[in-house]
């Protein structure tokens, strides 16, 4: 039993069901990001739990009290809108002051509490503006001020940096886990951004089609993706994802593909898990991160297994920190992480190196990763 | 286990309350449009003369007759008049409208100096009272005052321009007042949907080499095809409700020269004791506005949705 | 303002401009005509106007014409003139307008911002309604205002007016609120405001424009009416339209022309007013009523 429970919510319109038995239990404390695409079911969650939106079925808890049903003023949770929702015909100081007038809060305390909120979040001088005065960073301040005078027992942010250029959402995001750190309240936070997901949380669900695809630390879903969907969405550049052939070999197991020129490649692993031992003899989908495939000297160097070869580059993306050597494998543009000034050029062979401990199969039919 | 927080009275009002809001309004917009509507159909299949429905007595003062009404109705060359009167009021107002309406509309968009003097002039007629630009036109169109009159004291002793006298040509005088008063409300229709297309594409055309004519005819005309199905919907919705204007300017006269269904049923159903017929009428007139407005109010709001 | 307006403006020639500003011009003559003669024949004696010159200026000038439709001209069979006309209009156009204001904002509030199964069909509904020919509710409404004692009085105009016009009402702050951020709505809601605080306190402060629009569009249609007034109100109880009729069709005497245009301005003057002064909120509700937002 967590400080706030999703117990198998879910969420129809008519005969459409959006959401399916979704189950997630939140400590106290936490930093929960729900990311997925656009549709999955994420910002509909979300509302769940603000009580915005009712719950076809099952139960939303918080603090062990069933809040279906309970008005969302009365639940004791604070929210920050996409758009920021900040009130145009009010000033920053009426916008803060609202919820505390709305609830009953004496002037005097409702003054006490800006003061404080608009110090911590550096908006003093800002408080007798209107929020057409405003840029988009200090909106977004605003709009987590008016949340914070809440004492709230639950934060939901929903997809709070979506409307900030790059720059800006870079610094508001470290902002953002800073007051996390300060205050320690419990956040449930929406984002269709992986990275920002990878970044602020303690605990990500990743969804897509109104399922939970996988519940775990930003390491367990970077590392070890629960299936072919997560692998994908979570990374940049995403995981590189070849059909190959699982072939034994006299150590245990080793794959089987084909290099730029289709000639065969193969790639030896040790310890393979039983799991892995039954698709010999027959395909699998191999996964590896962009940054598990370097230059020689690049590779991780505590790595117990590494598999080099030399294979023709395609591409060459020089990024200023990395640089990013696209090249064929199985038929397939693959892409490799090399140091910034590793001597490559497009058309030219190079060699790799494949940190083996890093790869991960998945199952081609259930798209399920092989344990 | 877990404890289930308290549903309290004010929460299960603040779900209630927005239909609550609205009852009223849809309340009276059921039984005052479509109680009456249904009301006006019932009417129509009775021998009904005059109001009210009961006598004294309590007795009802008509019997159910069928499609008896609309049988009538349809045999009377009055409305047939009115009817074929219809047909050509609105194909004239609606046509005549649109010509005017674009060519004023593309005129203006030509970075007309004093474009903000301008429009005003050609919208002010839309707020005024039909009675009233009847007023205007009547003497205005009159032989005795009107123009011919003018021409004749300015030394054009033969001019001569009777039309609003005339059975034959009287109705056009009602189309001339009706155009004066709804073509800058067209125009500006029309010079909504040229402000609204997309700049990129004209920049793009030109870069085609494309010449101005073409540009129009090609790039712009087509994209204003919103702007055209509004423009006929709203036009032909107010000109099968044209009442005022005939009322003010010729009476429905000479003789019948301009009556319309609209004048049609007030003086059958007011004047000439005929209440079913009249119901009858109005119906007919329901059903044409509903075959036009029906689809488009639909396309709209199902447009909006997505 | 488009850029083939710009470009367009510099490849047309001398000539092709001129022609352009000319034709603007005679049209711009031709919507001034009626105006113009109202105008000046409203201060002649009426030997001018019958001597064939209607389009002259008056060689005498009298206001004569307008104090006799003001306060003498025949309406019908008293020599009120037009005075208690207007007065019957007035107090039917100002409680018709505030009500049907008031409650298309709450109706487009909730049909925006607290959405439920059905509310865009109930929404077509009343739209359908703005556009019915209202010849369809002459008889039975003539029924009900007679058996409730409203025949002839303001008290029924104004119900009428009031239930015909919910249906644009509505439509103008629906299509308003539509695109107001339900965002902010949604915020006050966990800052726990209830149905009508967020009304009061977000959305009304924000809707001074489209209030004015139909504000201005109620007291246009209202005070232009003349069907519904000849049909229930023909006697005392007529409004403004009605009497000027009465006025010009009035069969017996001399025809009073002069009489019979400064009447007409009266009875124009109040939308040709609310015009001049806030002509383009007027605009703006004339394209909402071809439903496109």
């Amino acid at each position: 039993m967590g400080f706030l429970d999703i117990d198998n919510a879910t969420k129809s319109y008519g005969a459409v069901e959006v959401l399916h038995k979704v189950d997630i239990s939140v400590e106290e404390g936490e930093f929960l990001v729900l990311v997925g695409p656009s549709g999955c079911g994420k910002s509909t969650l979300l509302n769940m739990i603000a009580g915005l939106e009712e719950i076809t079925s099952g139960e939303i808890r918080i603090k062990d009290q069933v809040m279906n049903g309970v008005h969302p003023s009365k639940r004791n949770i604070a929210m920050v809108f996409q758009s920021y929702a900040l009130y145009p015909n009010m000033t920053v100081r009426g916008n803060i002051s609202f919820g505390m007038e709305m609830h009953g809060i004496p002037k005097a305390e409702r003054d006490r509490k800006i003061g404080e909120v608009a110090e911590l979040l550096q908006i003093i001088p800002l408080l007798d503006r209107k929020p057409g005065q405003l840029s988009g960073g200090q909106r977004q301040r605003v709009a987590m001020g008016r949340a914070l005078t809440r004492d709230p027992d639950v934060f939901l942010f929903d997809e709070p940096l979506s409307n900030l250029d790059a720059k800006l959402r870079v610094d508001m995001r470290t902002e953002i886990k800073k007051l996390h750190q300060n205050l320690g309240t419990t956040i449930v936070y929406v984002t269709h951004e992986q990275i920002e997901a990878m970044t602020l949380s303690t605990r990500i669900a990743v969804m897509n089609g109104g399922y939970v695809q996988q519940l775990g630390t930003p390491k367990d879903i970077y590392d070890t993706p629960a299936n072919l969907f997560v692998a994908t969405f979570m990374g940049s550049p995403s995981m590189n994802l070849l059909e190959v052939e699982i072939e034994t070999a006299e150590t245990g197991l080793r794959v089987s593909t084909t290099n730029a020129q289709g000639a065969p490649l193969h790639l030896t692993l040790d310890n393979p898990s039983d799991a892995l031992r039954q698709f010999a003899g027959r395909k699998a989908v191999l996964g590896l991160r962009p940054e598990a495939l370097t230059d020689a000297e690049g590779v991780d160097q505590r790595s117990v297994h590494i598999e080099r070869f030399e294979n023709t580059v395609s591409v060459v993306e020089p990024a200023g920190s990395d640089t990013f050597v696209t090249t064929v494998l199985g038929g397939k543009d693959c892409i490799a992480r090399m140091r910034s000034d590793t001597p490559v050029s497009a058309g030219a062979p190079v060699t790799f190196a494949a940190n083996m401990e890093k790869v991960v199969f998945f199952d081609p039919v259930s798209e399920a990763r092989i344990p | 286990m877990a404890t289930r927080a308290e549903i309290d009275m004010r929460t299960r009002l603040q779900n209630w309350l927005p239909k609550l809001v609205l009852s009223p309004s849809l309340g009276m917009i059921f039984v005052f449009v479509y109680g009456f509507i249904l009301f006006t159909v019932y009417v129509s299949f009775t021998d009904s003369r005059i109001l009210p429905f009961v006598d004294k007595n309590g007795q009802t003062t008509y019997e159910l007759i069928g499609f008896t009404n609309y049988e009538k109705l349809f045999k009377l060359s009055h409305w047939d008049i009115a009817v074929w009167n219809m047909a050509v009021f609105a194909g004239l107002y609606i046509i005549i409208c649109t010509l005017i309406g674009l060519l004023l509309a593309i005129l203006l968009d030509q970075k007309i100096r004093g474009e903000g003097l301008i429009r005003p002039i050609f919208l002010y007629p839309m707020a005024l009272s039909f009675i009233v630009t009847g007023t205007a036109w009547k003497w205005m169109l009159d032989p005795g005052i009107g123009f011919e009159n003018i021409m004749q004291s300015w030394g054009w002793v033969s001019f001569s321009f009777d039309w609003i006298k005339n059975r034959d040509f009287a109705l056009y005088t009602v189309v001339l007042a009706a155009v004066w008063q709804s073509s800058g409300f067209t125009m500006a229709m029309f010079l909504a949907g040229l402000r609204g297309i997309d700049t990129e594409i004209l920049k793009a055309a030109q870069m085609d080499g494309a010449s101005n004519w073409n540009l129009y005819r090609r790039i712009i005309i087509p994209q204003l095809r919103p702007a055209f199905l509004s423009a006929f919907v709203i036009l032909a919705h107010l000109a099968i409700k044209t009442f005022d204007l005939v009322i003010a300017m010729t009476g429905g006269g000479p003789g019948r020269a301009t009556e319309l269904p609209a004048t049609f049923m007030y003086s059958y159903t007011f004047s000439r004791n005929q209440m079913g017929i009249g119901a009858a009428s109005a119906v007919i007139m329901l059903m044409t506005i509903a075959a036009i407005m029906i689809p488009y109010l639909y396309s709209e709001l199902k447009e909006r949705k997505q | 303002m488009s850029v083939a307006s710009q470009d367009s403006g510099m490849r047309q020639g001398r000539v092709a401009r001129v022609f352009i500003y000319l034709v603007l011009l005679l049209f711009g003559l031709f919507y001034l005509l009626p105006l113009y003669v109202m105008g000046v024949n409203s201060f002649k004696p009426l030997s001018e106007i019958t001597g064939g010159g209607m389009m002259a200026l008056p060689e005498v000038w009298t206001v004569e014409p307008w104090l006799k439709a003001w306060s003498t001209a025949q309406i019908g069979v008293e020599p009120t003139g037009l005075r208690p006309y207007f007065w019957n209009s007035i107090s039917m156009v100002v409680p018709a307008v505030a009500i049907s204001t008031v409650l298309g904002a709450l109706n487009g509030y909730v049909l925006t911002k607290w959405r439920f199964r059905g509310d865009t069909i109930l929404f077509g509904l009343m739209l359908f309604a703005c556009f019915i020919p209202f010849q369809i509710v002459l008889i039975p409404m003539a029924a009900v205002l007679g058996t409730l004692g409203l025949a002839g009085t303001t008290a029924g105009l104004v119900l009428v007016h009031l239930v015909y016009g919910i249906g644009f009402s509505t439509l103008y702050f629906r299509n308003y609120y539509a695109v107001f951020p339900t965002e902010l709505v949604r915020a006050a809601q966990i800052d726990g405001a209830g149905f009508f605080r967020i009304f009061w306190r977000i959305l009304l402060p924000s809707s001074g424009p489209i209030s004015v629009v139909c504000i201005i569009w109620q007291f246009t249609n209202i005070w232009n009416d003349f069907l519904f007034g000849a049909s229930f109100a023909s006697g005392g109880g007529a409004p403004m339209t009605v009497a000027l009729n009465n006025l010009v069709q009035s069969s017996t005497g001399v025809k009073e022309y002069n009489v019979h245009f400064a009447g007409a301005i009266l009875a124009a003057l109040p939308t040709l007013l609310v015009y001049i002064v806030a002509g383009r909120y007027f605009v703006r509700g004339l394209m909402a009523g071809s439903v496109k937002g």
